[in-house]
């Protein structure tokens, strides 16, 4: 059963099974002492054994998740045309090193990736604002029709873009903001999930601390700034990760609220960059991999905020 | 200035500008909401019972709800349905299945054991686009690396969609994995030791321990892969643009119509379809939610 690969769960048995013994072991009476002598090495060769047999799953799987991404590493150095002839081998054919450098000249890569910076900084910036704020309203403020209210931004989470996005591509016409900045972002500017995660936060903030920032004076925007803001770190910073990572990887509001090349953001470029010309194939892949290293580098350095992020509504509903 | 015991009660008591500021602070949030997402659900419900002439410049004729009734139940819709329905089947199970696998062989104190959570949280990195042209390179009818298998040929109407799919399972791999993790880190050792020495098998301590124990990440993992299956477009875009002879058009696909091929009202007909999936979708999670909170009390 340990040799089965894809049985991890062995593994956990034989490793338990061991911590079982050594649990046990003080109570095993004398007869079972012959076996205890010959036990420490028959163990520590199981262990070897499910050791081994673990981190060949884990590299099984490591190989089928990279797969797909040293494919499009390969296929980004080739030269295409001459790795389709030497028969898609799996490795790299006549490399280009040079198909960044074009990708950015040739495929305006560099434009459009600055025009995704410049979109998602707003869409993120503005979602805390408006999140914070209205968190704020919910979680620390009495006002009528507080209950409505909560239920018309709890509403929004039925009308994602892909519901309304035909509707809202004609209020962006009528707007004439086709091919804008301001088109691109307007209908992210709020989100029910920041206000709701964050507001989630503000709520978990004891009752006495406001009681004490009361008797020291605090108004409610003092309060918001220096205490609430401050306690709320964690959450605001989870919250801004993951949407960071939802306004980069944005692909249908981008896709149909523009219809000129130059206001294309990085990902909807993806679609057509090198896709002409069979020759040139490889930047539409370098821009792929250009196109994920903003993401990249947010897991390698935000890894638990992007946990926290992710898990949130798994945790907390 | 005016008495200290005064100011506290203005500053925080005060009812009518707590109100007050309570708005100003919604102002934005709502004005946003309403103007691009309430309004535009207005405007689906105008469009859909209105034709518009091809040319934007003619008056659009009342039609009432005579093409909302033909375009939900079109051939055409229905076969978006069909083709959402089955992204679904082949993301969704899959995707959990996957996760599961990669979270669970990952749960362990061993060395270099951070090396493997990393490699299969990476594909977070990746969006809809990105895992997309990622699977050019693997099913590509001309250039990808799978192009003769013939179960994954996107020049199959049979096996395109399943093979769409399949970047799907991929991209949404990291997400699952770093969700289903966390899950299984809350579950306590000692349960698990326990439930060892009561003689349960690796299986069965599984079913009976871990996966109950895990199942409101789970639930949440499988409405969140559900609502992006939903959400199906770039792949599609991207990979077939919705061919072969239409075996790839999803739901979205049809209602966004990057060819424009369909009216306007007839889009907004399908747009109210998917309002209504997206809909049951969420109330599905909420009762779900409020069950669990139920349970955890």
């Amino acid at each position: 059963m340990a040799t089965d690969p894809t049985d991890s769960a062995a593994n956990e048995q034989i490793r338990l099974n061991q911590t079982a013994e050594k649990i046990v072991d003080p109570l095993v009476p004398a007869p079972y002492d012959n076996d205890k002598a010959v036990q420490p090495p028959r163990s520590g060769l199981r262990n070897a054994v499910a050791t081994t047999t673990t981190y060949l799953v884990l590299t099984a799987l490591s190989v089928i998740v990279l797969f797909p991404i040293y494919m499009l590493l390969l296929r980004a150095l080739s030269s295409p045309l001459k790795y389709i002839s030497a028969g898609q081998p799996l490795y790299p054919v006549s490399i280009e090193w040079d198909v960044f450098n074009r990708a950015f000249g040739q495929a305006s890569l560099g434009r459009s990736m600055g025009l995704s910076f410049v979109v998602t900084f707003v869409i993120v910036i503005a979602q805390v604002l408006t999140s914070v704020l209205a968190a704020y309203a919910f979680a620390f403020l009495e006002f009528p029709l507080k209950k409505l209210a909560f239920v018309l931004v709890i509403g929004t989470l039925l009308l994602p873009i892909e519901v309304t996005l035909i509707a809202n591509v004609e209020i962006i016409r009528k707007l004439h903001l086709l091919n804008s900045v301001p088109g691109l972002t307007f209908p992210f500017l709020v989100t029910a999930i920041g206000i709701f995660l964050i507001r989630q936060g503000f709520l978990g903030i004891p009752r006495d601390l406001r009681d004490a920032s009361e008797l020291d004076g605090y108004g409610h925007l003092r309060f918001l700034f220096k205490v609430a803001m401050p306690m709320s770190k964690a959450i605001i910073g989870s919250f801004i990760v993951i949407a960071f990572l939802g306004a980069w990887n944005q692909y249908v509001w981008p896709r149909f609220a523009t219809d000129r090349g130059a206001w294309q953001t990085v990902q909807v470029a993806l679609r057509t960059i090198g896709s002409e010309n069979p020759g040139e194939l490889n930047l539409g892949f370098a821009a792929a991999i250009v196109a994920s290293l903003p993401l990249l580098a947010l897991l390698i350095f935000f890894q638990r905020q992007i946990v926290r992020g992710l898990t949130a509504g798994a945790v907390k509903g | 200035m005016s008495p200290p015991a005064k100011a506290q009660t203005r500053r925080f008591g005060n009812k009518v500008r707590d109100a007050g500021l309570a708005y100003l602070f919604l102002l934005p949030a709502l004005i946003i909401f309403g103007v691009f997402a309430y309004y535009p659900l207005y405007r689906l419900f105008w469009y859909a019972t209105h034709t518009q002439s091809r040319f934007r410049n003619k008056p659009a004729s009342y039609v009432g709800l005579e093409q909302l009734k033909a375009s939900l139940t079109s051939n055409d819709f229905i076969s978006g349905l069909t083709h959402s329905g089955l992204y679904m089947l082949y993301t969704v199970p899959l995707g959990l299945l996957l996760g599961v696998m990669l979270a669970v062989s990952t749960h362990r104190r061993l060395k270099g054991i951070k090396i493997f959570q990393t490699i299969f949280s990476s594909t977070v990195a990746s969006s809809v686009a990105v895992a997309s042209v990622v699977f050019i390179t693997l099913v590509n009818p001309e250039i990808g690396y799978f192009k003769n298998v013939p179960w994954l040929s996107l020049r199959d109407p049979t096996s395109a969609l399943f093979a769409v799919s399949l970047s799907s399972v991929w991209q949404n791999l990291g997400l699952t994995f770093i969700v289903v993790l966390a899950a299984l880190q809350t579950v306590p050792d000692e349960l698990i030791e326990a439930a060892t020495l009561d003689g349960y098998g690796a299986v069965r301590r599984f079913w009976r321990i871990t996966v109950p124990l895990i199942s409101p990440a789970l639930l949440f993992l499988g409405i969140v892969l559900v609502v992006s299956a939903l959400q199906a477009f770039a792949q599609i875009e991207i990979l077939t643009g919705g061919g072969p002879s239409g075996a790839t058009e999803t739901l979205l696909f049809k209602i966004a119509d990057p060819r424009g091929i369909r009216p306007l009202g007839v889009r907004a007909s399908y747009s109210l379809g998917l309002f209504v999936l997206t809909a049951i979708v969420a109330g599905a999670q909420y009762s779900i939610m409020s069950k669990r909170v139920h349970y955890g009390d």
